[in-house]
Parts: structure tokens; sequence; C-alpha cells
């Protein structure tokens, strides 16, 4: 909501505030402030502020209110005028080309001189004609033979709107010399409108929350009063067919009005406000709109007449028929459905109920009788409707936040009185209003021990009242008792315990909440049940960092076809179900991702170009759809990627190594350990996205943890990588918490001396290592307490398909030094056991 | 007597060849030559045995001195000599300290949950235990238990991913849990920290974000009031910011709150004189909060008229932002290693 000062002014006295001050009343009370706009007034001294300034201070030197005495052709160009202006301090000759100035010209000494907005040499202005705003400063120019060095300006050069098809012509009592700011000056307060205070997308709204807390006098404007008779009955008839959708449909009229432009200040105000001024009587809706908050229709009625061919019109509010049409005043065709409220006559829709008028029956530059329409609607419906239509209009904002049904009679009376003001019109004798459902606003008592309870802080019941009463609620104090009756122009206040909440809040926020107390916790402190799983994540991430891995956070959206891109055929598996977004925000954000895989590769790709080598682990959800459930499973995966050199280059190390399978190996070992998961083992697999002999499982006992492996070629040529193994692990991290163990035994440490034998062993070459390791402890026994792989040698000596596996034994017993003797029996029952179980045999010694 | 003259000339001839000694090699060559065997000193004492009865005690006694002092001259060059190898040793050894240290490969947390696991640590301090719940959310979850019926004006307040499963959404908001935390515990109290991704319908710009994560507190029991509120956030801000951080709350409005606040604190990079973090501000708004609405506590099993609560919530990009002045919040979930590696 844009307001304007001086419209706020009008109705509380904010003198001795600052623009500053004001804008920090208004934030504090709820209505936040997002910037303020100068148009003309100067921006607050001092360095610091608060809020976003922007717009154009007009120089008191420089800019005036001036008089155009005459207006007089130029002698060498048909479009420019010389005007005759008197500036309160001097009189001269002005150049201007202004199209609204062409019907003076050469007529004389004006009988009514104009008063116009004056700009002197070196006043700094936006410029006219360049697009959007761009300050320049007024400076000396010849034009046509005619030297220029100030001007009279329009709308767009002084910041007030981007109109710039003419000047300014101010109202006739404009003060000659006064400076231009003191006498319209402005700044405008852009104000976020919180859901509940809808009541204050209005400046009457915003002038009370701020006499409230300035605990200043607010002065309501008055509207005519409405008259009782019934001519207006005889004129138009009206028939609300469903209260429910619309409570309340009011008209009022006026005749004998002309649709003349509004008085200047009026168009400045309507302009700031964001609405563009038409003439005096469809502004004196939208001027009435942003003072109440309730939007009005204006139908020419003789237009009524002659759609009821003559006859007297019979409006009536109904749902549209399925498929009914409507032409909305912006030009488009509606094709409407049967859950949608329209305003019609016997000839059919006039209007989208509040949303927005027909383009047939609206007010036009003949329009002399109008027929004032003021109503309240159901605002869910009406919600129902925008959402559907997707029209954007001011009428529709407010219809679909709630609009109290009293405001209706406030509204019309206002706009009635403004409308022959303005438009020299007379309103008709008696009004039409069908208010079958009253709307009941709730009375809520509130006691001084539940306002200590809710803020732990006492207000006395008199100051609450007091406040509330600024508020515009009727209040009494009874028995220690609060009564306080809700305003009619509320809709926000509940009943009973709702209400009282609702109170404390009205009642706070205007006592300030900087003056509330605060204290600590004293309730009672609930069972502390930690998190466990939490922590166990946590631990994962702690080990990973520690072995080197940076830690990621992924995006949840992504698209079938990228996380296709793990498939060698590169397109979606049309049997996996997805969570869909309904309303994606990009085409490649359709589903919630499936493949935590896919995010990895995605993020290596992204980065591997930047970084010599990689190492990343990522842990977070993927979303998996469960058949005859409402919501996926969400399960937690881990994910680590690597790819690229070991180490950084450096002056030492010029060439590192490429990481490869065992480099990710390393990295899962250490995590397994870290998380003292029991019982592991590395299986080879296939997996459609792993070369086929270089990809494994990993199991714990007989439950698989996850999948670990080098790219698959295929799969590779997906993404762009440069040379070098890309390597990935994918686990089931839910899994992994199941059986991380954060209590388990430590191997003792023994204080007698370690031995150390070297053994190599010939195997068949399809041996697998851990089978061997497996083997070699086992048959060790408890005295060897170490089997450290150290060398694997292929050569023709050993013979086709063979391989040597050398290991370092560490013998080592707790209680006593071990002999060589001891060591040869354990070696030798080694030997036997694999000689068994591998056919292996010793390589020479 | 000659014999003590040789004696005086020998101290001052080893010991002036002493001083010419140069290494361990000249060292040994000039012990062998005046401390060995055939040395004149050794010398001197094995020719005792002839020198006369007067004669044998200055002898000795020159002997014993010259010999005290050539090896006392010899203990002192060795050292000298040692002083000096190890010196030389030392300075042949020097390395350029100015040349870079070793590249180790270290990983990081992401400054996400870095943030996260501080807020984390300092509720936990306070008694809040972590509570998690799912990120797809039912529609009733995420808006009617939270007092926003179908069509209430206030769920414009967050635009809002669905899926295409009717009444099934992507969670706008880590209040849902609060339902989740209440159904489960009602109706013992709770004093819980509900942290968690949280989706909305946004361009994604430097400024906004599509998924980010979002803390929640939630404590319910008997006695809870706005200033348990007030305390406890300036109590988190203080340990956050400093303890001299400056807040204050703003009247705002959410639909599962009365009252509703904005909590802004003193902004932290300009303290408060107007920065380009704080757009001139002085202050940055760093959570919204509020009394627990009567209408969720009755959702979520409490007697509103018996039990009240408070709730706050805040965006850990927005605050991770803040704090390392990042100028776009995409930087989070792009995982540019160039960015993460400066955390």
């Amino acid at each position: 909501m844009k307001a304007p000062l001086s419209w706020i002014k009008e109705y509380v006295n904010l003198d001795g505030l600052s623009i500053e001050e004001i804008a920090r009343r208004l934030t504090m009370t709820g209505l936040e402030v997002d910037g303020i706009l100068l148009v003309g007034l100067p921006k607050p001294e001092g360095e610091k502020h608060e809020f976003k300034y922007e717009g154009l201070s007009w120089d008191p030197q420089k800019f005036v209110v001036a008089r155009v005495d005459e207006v007089m052709p130029h002698p060498n160009a048909d479009k420019l005028v010389l005007c005759r202006l008197n500036d309160g301090a001097s009189e001269m000759i002005i150049l201007t080309g202004a199209p609204n100035l062409y019907p003076y010209k050469g007529i004389g000494p004006l009988a009514e001189p104009l008063k116009v907005a004056y700009a002197r040499e070196g006043a700094q202005l936006y410029d006219g004609h360049q697009p959007g705003q761009v300050l320049t400063r007024l400076k000396r120019a010849v034009i046509r033979g005619i030297e220029s060095f100030s001007m009279i300006c329009s709308e767009k050069e002084l910041g007030i709107s981007d109109e710039h098809d003419g000047v300014i012509i101010l109202d006739a009592d404009a003060p000659t010399g006064m400076p231009l700011a003191d006498y319209m000056g402005d700044a405008v307060f852009d104000i976020s409108i919180l859901p509940n205070m809808v009541r204050d997308a209005s400046i009457i709204g915003i002038a009370r929350e701020l006499a409230a807390v300035t605990k200043r006098e607010l002065r309501e404007p008055q509207g005519l009063k409405l008259g009782r008779g019934t001519r207006l009955g005889e004129l138009v008839s009206l028939e609300v067919r469903d209260p429910e959708l619309n409570p309340r449909f009011m008209f009022g009229m006026i005749e004998d009005a002309n649709p003349k432009p509004s008085p200047y200040w009026v168009q400045r105000r309507l302009s700031l406000a964001g609405m563009r001024p038409i003439d005096a009587l469809v502004d004196a809706t939208n001027y009435t709109m942003l003072d109440t908050g309730e939007p009005l229709h204006a139908f020419d009625y003789d237009l009524l007449v002659q759609r009821a061919g003559g006859s007297k019109p019979a409006v009536i509010t109904r749902n549209a028929a399925p498929g009914e049409k409507l032409t909305t005043l912006d030009g488009n065709t509606l094709t409407l459905d049967e859950s949608m409220e329209l305003v019609c006559d016997s000839a059919g829709p006039l209007s989208l109920a509040g949303v927005m008028g027909g383009s047939e029956t609206g007010i036009h530059a003949g329009s002399s009788r109008v027929l004032l329409e003021a109503a309240s609607w159901n605002f869910i419906n009406i919600r129902k409707t925008i959402s559907k239509v997707r029209i954007a209009s001011e009428a529709g904002w407010r219809f679909s936040r709630g609009v109290h049904p009293a405001l209706t009679e406030y509204a019309l009376s206002l706009c009635l009185r403004r409308m022959a003001e303005w438009a020299g019109g007379k309103p008709v004798d008696g009004v039409l209003d069908a208010y079958t459902r009253l709307q009941v606003d709730p009375l809520v008592c509130l006691s001084e021990g539940e306002i200590v309870s809710a803020l732990g802080a006492s207000i006395p019941l008199e100051e609450a009242a007091d406040i509330l009463t600024r508020l515009g609620f009727g209040c009494r104090v009874e028995e220690g008792q609060l009564l306080a009756q809700t305003p009619a122009t509320r809709l926000d206040i509940g009943e009973g315990i709702i209400g009282k909440a609702n109170l404390i809040e009205e009642i706070s926020r205007v006592y300030g909440y900087d003056r509330l107390p605060a204290a600590r916790l004293s309730s009672e402190l609930p069972a502390q049940v930690g998190n466990p799983r939490l922590d166990m994540e946590e631990r994962m991430r702690d080990i990973l960092v520690s072995v080197g891995l940076q830690d990621t956070v992924a995006y949840r959206q992504t698209s079938p076809e990228r996380e296709a891109r793990l498939r060698p055929e590169n397109t979606p598996d049309p049997t996996l179900e997805y969570v869909r977004i309904k309303n994606p925000i990009t085409p490649d954000r359709t589903v919630l991702r499936r493949s935590s895989l896919a995010t990895m590769l995605e993020l290596l790709e992204h980065n591997h170009k930047f970084r010599p080598g990689l190492a990343m682990f990522e842990l977070g959800p993927v979303f998996l759809p469960v058949e005859g459930q409402l919501l996926p499973h969400e399960a937690l995966r881990l994910t680590i990627g690597m790819t690229g050199a070991r180490e950084y280059p450096t002056w030492q190390t010029k060439k590192p190594e490429q990481m490869d399978f065992f480099d990710l190996k390393g990295a899962i070992e250490a995590l397994l350990k870290g998380l003292h998961v029991a019982n592991i083992s590395f299986r080879p697999a296939q997996h459609p996205s792993y070369h086929p002999g270089k990809c494994a499982e990993v199991w714990a006992g007989e439950q698989k943890l996850g999948v670990l492996g080098e790219l698959h070629p295929l799969v590779r040529e997906h993404y762009e990588f440069d040379a070098g193994a890309v390597l990935t692990a994918e686990f089931d991290a839910d899994l992994l918490i199941d059986l991380s163990q954060t209590l388990f035994d430590h191997a003792p440490i023994s204080n007698y001396p370690s031995m150390l034998e070297d053994i190599a062993l010939i195997v068949p070459e399809e041996t697998p290592a851990a089978a061997l390791e497996a083997s070699i402890l086992r048959a060790g026994g408890k005295l060897l307490v170490n089997a450290r792989l150290f060398d694997i040698y292929r050569g023709e000596k050993l013979g086709e398909g063979k391989k040597s596996m050398a290991y370092q034994l560490t013998y080592q017993a707790a209680d006593r030094t071990l002999t060589d003797k001891d060591a040869e029996t354990i070696r030798n029952r080694i030997v036997r056991a694999l000689a068994r179980e591998f056919g292996a045999v010793l390589r020479s010694q | 007597m000659p014999v003590l003259e040789q004696l005086e000339h020998e101290k001052t001839t080893a010991l002036s060849e002493l001083e010419s000694a140069r290494s361990e090699a000249e060292l040994e060559a000039w012990r062998l030559a005046h401390l060995g065997k055939s040395s004149p000193v050794m010398l001197a004492f094995s020719a005792l045995g002839s020198a006369s009865k007067e004669e044998r005690p200055l002898i000795g006694k020159s002997a014993n001195a010259v010999k005290l002092a050539l090896e006392s001259a010899y203990a002192a060059k060795k050292e000298a000599l040692r002083q000096l190898a190890l010196t030389s040793s030392l300075e042949a050894e020097r390395l350029d300290v100015t040349l870079p240290g070793r590249a180790l490969r270290r990983g990081r947390l992401h400054p996400l949950n870095q943030t996260l696991r501080e807020i984390c640590r300092v509720f936990g301090d306070m008694g809040f235990q972590v509570y998690r719940s799912p990120e797809v959310e039912t529609d009733d979850y995420n808006f009617t238990f939270l007092n926003m019926p179908p069509y209430h004006p206030a769920r414009d307040m967050w635009d809002t991913f669905y899926t295409e499963k009717e009444g099934v959404l992507l969670r706008t908001h880590t209040s849902p849990g609060q339902i989740h935390i209440m159904r489960e515990r009602a109706p013992e109290a709770i004093r819980a920290i509900l942290p968690g991704t949280t989706m909305r319908y946004e361009q994604l710009t430097a400024r906004s974000e599509i998924e980010f994560v979002q803390v929640e507190l939630l404590v319910v029991g008997k006695g809870i009031s706005f200033a348990d509120m007030k305390g406890t956030l300036n109590d988190f801000a203080a340990r956050t910011f400093g303890k001299d951080a400056r807040t204050r709350l703003r009247p705002s409005h959410f639909p599962f709150t009365e009252p509703s606040a904005e909590m802004d604190v003193e902004c932290f990079v300009c303290g408060g004189k107007g920065c380009g973090v704080c757009k001139g501000s002085g202050w940055l708004e760093i959570l919204g909060c509020g009394m627990v609405h009567p209408t969720v506590l009755e959702y979520g099993g409490y007697d509103p008229h018996v039990f009240s609560g408070f709730a706050a919530g805040m965006g850990i990009d927005r605050s991770t932002l803040m704090r390392y002045r990042v100028d776009d919040i995409r930087h989070f979930r792009n995982n540019d290693v160039r960015f993460l590696e400066q955390f």
C-alpha cells in the first residue's frame, strides 16, 4: 500500500514528527515501511536513516508556484508556446511545448490565470524526454531562437508520475511564489500490509494506527447523510440471490454530474498512491476506496436503462451460468463458471463481483447519472475466482482478504459527497441496501490476570482499554474485566480464547513490545531425550571431514532426465515413480530426487575443472513414493564422490597421482570403522552405472549398506569429465545409523614386545585378497594381531595365473614375550591353512 | 734446567699448533704428537727415573702442569671444533621457510551445516532438543493445522510447490513439525528445536532461493509468556552475536502465532550505524516469533486454556549469508568448491 504523507495528515495531526519517525512508528505498530518515496520534501537530516529513501526533493529556492498570465504563440514553432509567467519575484517569458496550454494560446491575458509548478535555472529534476527517471539540471539554452533557462514542470519532471503529456495545472488557490515543496511536497510510504491488517490497506486505517500509537486524535472524514427516501427505489431494483456469497449490497446515486478532471490535489494523491486519475467520478470511487478500504464501482445509470430497454433496471447478484461471458474494463473477455459471483441486470453480467467491472456500463465522458455500488463479498469465493481468472485488481486484492460489510455504508456516503463536490452532481434521495446476513462483531472480555499470564507483565485494564478505544473498540471495564466490542471495520478479531489472544496482540503492539519485560524460561525443563540419530549423522560428517572430504548441501528438486544420465541408455526409467511437482519452477526441476548419486555426479561435473582433485560427500534425503501412501518415504542417503588427483600439485609433488577405486574404499573403511559397524564385507557387484570390474557392494553381515564403484565408461560419456576415474559411493544412511555402535569393546594394548615377520604366498590369480586375509587371521589365532598386505607380485617365474601376496605379520601376546619358536608355530599354521584352502605355496625365503 | 725449559717450550709450541687445528683429523694428529706416548710431555714423564732426586719433583710437577694445560686446551678445542662443525652443517641445512607448505586435502563442513550446528548447540544448552519431520507434507500440516484453512489469505505469505498428489506439497516452512511434535508429546511440556529444509516457489535469484534451511523453536507448557519468549530470544542473540547485541521486536503477523513479532538484531557488521548489509537501517531481521495460537495448540492436542507456548523461526541460509556477507544465496546449493573451501 502506497500512502502519501499529506493524505494521512489530513486525518491525524503529525506535527513534530519527522518522516523518519513516522515511518518508525508505522513499522513498530506492524505496518512495515519498505521504503519512502520523496516527492518534493527534503530527506530527513542526519547520516543514519533506518529506511530506504528514493525520489526527488524540490529545492525551495528553485521550485515555486507560479502564475501564467498569458499564453502566446512562438514566432518560429507551432508546437511551442511562450508564457508570460510571474513567479512571485518577477515576471518573465517562459518557453514550453505543453499541449495542455495550446487552448490558451493567443487569447490574450487570461481572466483566470493558470497556476503552475515552476522550476528556476539550476533546478535539479527528472528529464521529461528520457525514459525512466534520469536526473538533470536546468541550464540556459536557446531553443528556436528564444532563450530558455527555466521551465513549467510536468508530473514526470517532478517525480509525481510518468505523465509528461502536459504540464501540471495547479488548483486556482495555489499561492504564487510559495516554494512548491511547501505547497505540495510529499512523501509516500510503501507499506507491507500483513494479512490480519487488511483494514489498514486504507489511509484512514493507517491514520488510526498512528493516532493510537501517538495518542493523537483521529479525524475521520464525514460522508453525506444518506437520505432515507424512496426515489432510488423507483429508479432501480436490487436482488441478492445468495447472501452467503454477497453479505451486503448497497446502491446510491448521483445525478447531473459532470465527469470533468478532479481537482489537482486529488489527481496528485491518486498518482502517488499508484492509481491513474481518470475523471472526477471514477477518481471519487478510487479515492474513497484508498481512504476506507472499501472498493466501489460506478455504473452509468443511463446505459443500464438502455440495456433494460428503457424500463427500470433490475440489478441481481448471482452465480454465473457455466460458460457465461463478460468483457471486463481492461478489455479481456472472460469465460465464467458457476462458482463465480456476478452483478447482473436483465441483459446479462455487469461485472465480476468484487474483482472487476464490465466494459459496457462504466463511466464515460458523457455520463451524468451515476449508480454507485458499495458491496461486500465472501472473501473465500473471491479468492477462488481470482485464482481462476487471474486478474489482479485493487478491488480483488481487498475483497479477497475480507472487507467488513459495515464499511459499505460509510464508503458510499463518503464517495457520494466527493462525487458531488468534484463532479458537481446532486445525490438522489435514498439508498438501496440488501443486508440480510448481519456481521456479528465479537465482544471479548479480558482480565488483568489473563494479560499478565500472556505477556509476563501487567498492563492496567484502564490503559488496555484506552489503547483499544483508540483502535476503535468500544470498551468498558467492569468488575475486573475489560469488555471490548470489536469495531465494525475489522474481521480479524475472534471469539472466546482466540479473541483474547487477538486483543492481547492489539494491546501489546500499541503498548510497545520494547516496553514488555524479558524473562528466562522458568517452566519445568522437559525430559532431555536428545536426538541420537542426528548425533550419528553429525558423527558421519565429522569422520568424512576428518579424512579430507568436503561436506555439501544438495537441491531436492531435479528432473527424471537429469537422473537418467546415470543410466547407460540415458533415458528415464519409465517404471520409476517420482514425487512430481505440479508447478515446477523450471523444466529441469520437475520432481524430487530419487538418486543422490545423480546429484553427486552433477556436483563433481560442475567442480572438476576448478580443482585438480575433488573429494566430496552429501548427507540428505531422497524421495521414494510408496504405493498406497500419501507421503513418500524420505530415505537418508550418504553419497561420496571423488575424482582427479589425490593431492594438489606443489613445488614438491609436481604430478600427483590420480585417485582410484581404493581411495574411495579407504574413505569408506575409515567411515565404517569410525561408526563401529560390525561384520563389514565388500563384495564384487554389478551396477548399471559402474564399471563391471570396479564395483562393490558393502555389507554388514547380511544387510547391504551401499554400493561403490568407478563410473561406467558409457555413463561417463553423459557427463563432462577430464581424464581420471570418477569414483562414487551411495549408502543407505538410515541403515548405517541403525548399525552404528556408540558402545563397543576396545582392544587392550600389550606391554610385551611384538615380533614382525614377512611372508609371501603364491596363490591362484582369482584368489580374493579379503578371503586370504581372513584365513591368515583365522589360522594365526589370537597371537597374530595384524596382517598387512604390502606387496603383490606377478611374474613369469611364478607361472601363468599366479600371484604372490606378501604380508607383514605382527605377533604379540598380552602376557609374555614371544619367542622365535612361537613365531614359527604360528607361521607354519598359517602356511598349512593357506595351502589347504587356496593351494598357496610359500615363496622362497 | 733444560728439561724444564723444554717442557715450557713444548707447551708454547703445542698450544700454538693447537690454535691452527681446523678439523677433527688435524686435532687427532695434534693429540698424538703432543699427548701421545712419544710426545715430549709423556717422554718427560718416562725420563723422570733418570732425573736427579732434586730435579724429579720439579720436573714431575712441571710435566704434569703442561700435560693438564694441553689436555684442557685439547678438550676446549675439540668442543669448539664440534660447535663449528654443527654450526656449519646447520647452516647448510637452512630452508627457505617462506616456501609454501604441503597442500593437505582438508575436509570442511558446509557453511549451512556449520551455522545449523552452532544454533542447535546454543539452544541445546538451554534445554531445547532437536526434532525433525518430513520435507514433503500434507496441506493440513503445512497450513490448516497452523490456523490457515483452505483459501485463508495468509496462505499467500508462502509461495508453495504442490505435488501432483492432491493435498500433498513441499513444506514451505518447518512449522508443520510443531504439530507433529505436539501430537507426539501432548500433554508433556515441549522445548524443541526443529531444523530442516523447506521449499518455496520463488524465482531463483541472488536474493531468493527455492530451497533453504530453516530452524524453528517451540516451547509449550503451563505459564509460558511473551516475556519468556523475549528473554529466550535475547539470550540466543547474546550467545550468537555477542553479549551486548541489541535486539528489538517488531509487531508482525503469522497465522500460527498471536501476538506475533519479528526480531531484529543491531547490525553486527556496522554496529548499528548503517551499512550495505543492513541497507542503512542499522538493524538485521533475524527471526519471526510469537505466542502459539490457541487454534494451533488445540490442533496439537493441548488445551489452550491450560497451556501456552511460543514459537520462533529463522532462516539458516539468510543468517549465514549476512554473517559472511555472501552476495548470492545460490552459492550455498551450487556447492562450488571455490566457495565451500573458504569456510
